[in-house]
């Protein structure tokens, strides 16, 4: 219970403006971008300094207040639904970058820093942070590191997790715990960093970041292959990366997709294609100019109908506008759209691919797909009306048609997305009950009274 | 006051239009007040959160939600970047109407709305009154903006700079006027708008002078009704549609292709809130309401079409630097953000600069002004950075209430840049040129 001397040591530590007890504001932190149903946490608290962050967690330690870690509440699993008794700990207000370092090529940042405006920040200095997730224009580093967010680019330049070089964080008392370095190499102690990265709140809670940058790639081609069957493109997809090239972003479309875009932004997209793909290199000017060509000739060569090669920035951002208004012109069909992640060895991507369409069949559902067909990570996007209970249902067989298939090619349930509430039910499937068990005695361990986001990732 | 079953019923219309959000928050990346507050109760997904609570019978007290659905400015930005293509303005007016008629307006709102901005008559001689009387209350404080502060402690003025009313609104000027079309053989209706009449009366004679210039014929009603945007964002049904009833009976009365505004508030409000709003009234009055929606344009949108401008290839000679002031009712309720700059770049001696960020929103919101200033200022502090880096002596935009903001917020730091109208700027350099205007 959360009583009145309680919320005023809360207004103490973070001031009376920075805690939300009317259930008009704790509504408002009752939901993130999943497809769940909201719960209303009971309180919660904007820190704006590392101090009072800390001292908010050790406030729920002492009281045993559940606490649940919002950045932008833009994840697609669930994991930043809070418990009902709990607190919700928004970061937006610890948003300094505390560092940009450019002879050693790292960042330190405050959890709630705006993943764009580090990439911005960096690039402005001929910098590159790479990782790009969908909702970068408001996702922060802190809820990336918390769900190891992915984006276009995981191809050739990995996701979150590559780019942490260390965190401090409060473990479940408040308390600093300190992982990681800010040198290349670092040896010593446990991989902390490894544990905490993609944890979702359950197991620290970070109050600074360094994240590595790389620098900035020189030059870039983009172009866009248009096929008339879905297996060419997806099998495309696997001759270019069997063929050894590395293009920083290899993304598909299906028709349902191209329709949807096309529809929605009017930039002249072939409606009638089965697939595009949109691909780009970059790096060295010479080895991009190889790769683009490379890629063009295997294009063809793989039963391309045609290729158009974006021949100056304008054409290029063209491409990736049109890449980029995927869900949003997808969301506009259907009242509810459910964002899958289910990721695939690359090899699979055409058994997958081919897979995805007669699920949407057997289950009479509109699925458009989309993704990030180069590291194995579609988007099967499921279009619907959550109100329509017999399609909702289907909706949800076909989620778990998904995941089967997904696991029986020997992928993930997830790519970028995290577990959260929405999968942990089904996270044995992919591991092992004794997995389920040694996550758990972890998660004891660190967390003996279960206040660090319960029930995510692990279930109860 | 209704039921809370009344309300959650009239909410529940409001379901179609609620269920296309999909949570994903992409509206924080554009929320002015959201930047200054971090609050999800500011941003359009937390207000459609909470109406979607509201609508659910999850609350029982109703006000809360009003109270946290008026922190808004209205400014579109969060539509305008919606990936589902949610329409908060809309949404956010009817559910303001809906609350408004459970909850009934503050005695203050209904003096304002009810009896003086419902009547024109009286609203325009109240406001007179205040005209020849502001001065005993407020002194001169920047002579380059032309704006005033309080001279003692006051409630209502606070800290503010404001430009003063005009000693004669444009309505005694020019009450009423019939011209007919010269070599253009064009012929239009000009709409004021109440801040062009009481406080910017020159730019409402700028965009005279340059219809004259090019030989336009003008149809200036006389009696000219506010557009009804202050009633409908307090929720006030009433007064809006007596508003627009009025100005449609009075636009009516002459057939006309055109009607011009240079107000971007005004034309956004007669081209999309009009016809959006007043859809459950009477066919009749429907028909009109489309047609004079249909009809309505942003002056400098009418001009650069009418006169075929195009921005000339190089006008980085002009000695006069102008930067240009995006108003979000006009690019982001209506994509019209070329037109006015074209027409600046169109007079003679002048070279538009380009701000960083020209088309985020200066803060002014209307009434929320007024409410919440201290969030507004912040936000007009941000984009009086902008101005004045971009190093230009003129800042130019397309709405009066934006130019009362940004004359505020230069006023404030005592920065020396003037405030015009882009019309003004096109017209000055007509004069300037020697044309007889």
């Amino acid at each position: 219970m959360i009583d009145h001397t309680l919320i005023e040591m809360f207004q103490k530590t973070v001031g009376v403006e920075n805690v939300f007890t009317d259930k008009a504001d704790r509504l408002t932190y009752s939901y993130d971008a999943a497809v769940l149903d909201p719960v209303i946490p009971a309180l919660a608290v904007r820190p704006t300094n590392g101090e009072a962050l800390g001292q908010v967690i050790s406030l729920c330690y002492k009281h045993g207040l559940p606490l649940t870690v919002r950045g932008a509440g833009t994840n697609l699993s669930g994991g930043t639904i809070p418990d009902a008794t709990g607190v919700v700990v928004v970061t937006n207000g610890l948003n300094k970058i505390l560092e940009i370092n450019e002879p050693d090529m790292y960042a330190v940042v405050q959890p709630g820093v705006v993943t764009a405006r580090l990439a911005a920040a960096a690039e402005a200095r001929g910098l590159f942070y790479p990782p790009d997730p969908g909702s970068q224009a408001v996702s922060t580093i802190g809820g990336n590191v918390a769900e190891n967010a992915g984006g276009l680019r995981g191809l050739k330049y990995g996701v979150t997790r590559d780019y942490v070089m260390g965190i401090e964080f409060f473990d479940a008392a408040g308390d600093i715990v300190k992982t990681g370095s800010k040198t290349v190499k670092c040896a010593t102690g446990y991989n902390l960093t490894g544990l905490l990265v993609g944890s979702e709140g359950t197991l620290g809670v970070f109050n600074e970041i360094t994240v590595k940058l790389i620098p900035l790639p020189v030059r870039q081609k983009a172009m866009v292959a248009v096929f008339d069957q879905l297996d060419k493109a997806s099998e495309t997809v696997a001759a270019i990366i069997a063929d050894r090239i590395i293009p920083a972003t290899l993304e598909i479309m299906d028709n349902v997709t191209i329709r949807a875009v096309e529809a929605y932004t009017h930039v002249g997209l072939p409606v009638d294609a089965a697939a595009l793909l949109l691909i780009e290199v970059d790096g060295h000017p010479a080895q991009t100019e190889e790769d683009a060509e490379k890629v063009e000739a295997l294009c063809r060569k793989m039963g391309a109908a045609s290729i158009r090669v974006a021949r100056n920035a304008g054409e290029r951002d063209g491409v990736w506008a049109a890449r980029r208004s995927a869900l949003s012109a997808l969301a506009k069909l259907k009242p509810t759209l459910v964002l899958e992640d289910a990721t695939v060895p690359r090899s699979k991507i055409p058994a997958m691919v081919k897979a995805l369409e007669d699920i949407s069949r057997a289950h009479d559902i509109l699925i458009g797909t989309f993704g990030h067909a180069g590291d194995g990570n579609l988007h099967p996007t499921i279009l619907t009306d959550r109100r329509d209970k017999a399609e909702w249902h289907r909706v949800e067989s076909a989620i778990e048609a998904i995941f089967d298939k997904a696991l029986a090619l020997g992928g993930t349930l997830s790519g970028e997305h995290g577990t959260g509430i929405a999968k942990a039910g089904f996270l044995e499937k992919e591991t092992s009950a004794a997995t389920i068990r040694y996550s758990r005695q972890i998660k004891r361990a660190l967390d003996s009274k279960s206040i660090l986001n319960p029930g995510k990732i692990i279930g109860d | 006051m209704a039921s809370i079953h009344t309300l959650t019923t009239q909410m529940k219309e409001l379901e179609d239009q609620l269920v296309v959000c999909m949570r994903c928050g992409m509206c924080q990346s554009v929320c002015p007040v959201f930047e200054q507050t971090g609050r999800e109760s500011d941003v359009a997904r937390g207000k459609l959160a909470l109406l979607d609570g509201l609508m659910q019978e999850m609350f029982q007290d109703p006000e809360g939600i009003y109270e946290r659905l008026n922190k808004c400015l209205l400014c579109g930005s969060c539509q305008a970047n919606c990936p589902s293509g949610v329409s908060a303005l809309e949404i956010f007016m009817k559910a303001r109407a809906v609350l408004t008629g459970y909850m009934g307006l503050s005695p203050a709102k209904k003096a304002v709305l009810r009896g003086m901005l419902a009547h024109p008559g009286i609203f325009d001689r109240f406001m007179e009154w205040g005209a020849r009387f502001q001065n005993l209350f407020t002194r001169p404080v920047n002579d380059v903006l032309g704006t005033s502060c309080a001279r003692v402690m006051s409630p209502l003025i606070g800290e503010r700079h404001f430009v003063p009313l005009a000693a004669e609104p444009f309505h005694r000027q020019i009450p009423s006027l019939r011209t007919e079309p010269g070599s253009s053989g064009i012929r239009v209706a000009f709409y004021v708008g109440c801040l062009l009449d009481k406080i910017f009366p020159r730019v409402a004679t700028a965009a005279l002078d340059v219809l004259r210039h090019h030989e336009i014929g003008v149809f200036l009603p006389a009696g000219q009704a506010c557009c009804g945007i202050p009633a409908i964002s307090s929720g006030d049904m009433k007064t809006f549609n007596r508003l627009v009833r009025h100005n449609v009976k009075l636009f009516e009365s002459e057939p006309v292709d055109v009607i011009l505004t240079a107000c971007a508030t005004c034309t956004s409000t007669i081209k999309e809130v009009w016809p959006r709003m007043m859809r459950d009234s009477s066919p009749d009055i429907m028909k009109s309401v489309e047609s004079i929606a249909e009809k309505t344009q942003d002056i400098s949108q009418f001009i650069v079409k009418a006169l075929g401008l195009t921005p000339p290839a190089d006008s980085t000679g002009g000695a006069n630097c102008v930067t240009y002031h995006d108003p979000c009712h006009l690019k982001k309720s209506l994509g019209i953000s070329k037109e006015p700059r074209t027409l600046i770049q169109s007079s003679a001696n002048t070279r538009l600069i380009e701000m960083n960020e020209a088309d985020k929103c200066c803060g002014m919101g209307g009434s929320f002004n007024l409410q919440y200033y201290e969030i507004s200022r912040s936000i007009g502090r941000l984009k009086r950075e902008n101005i004045i880096n971009s190093g230009c002596s003129t800042v130019a935009t397309s709405c009066p209430a934006c130019m009362l903001q940004l004359s505020d917020m230069l006023s404030r730091s005592g920065d020396r840049v003037t405030v015009k109208h882009a019309i003004e700027i096109y017209s000055e350099s007509l004069k300037s040129n020697g044309h007889a205007i």
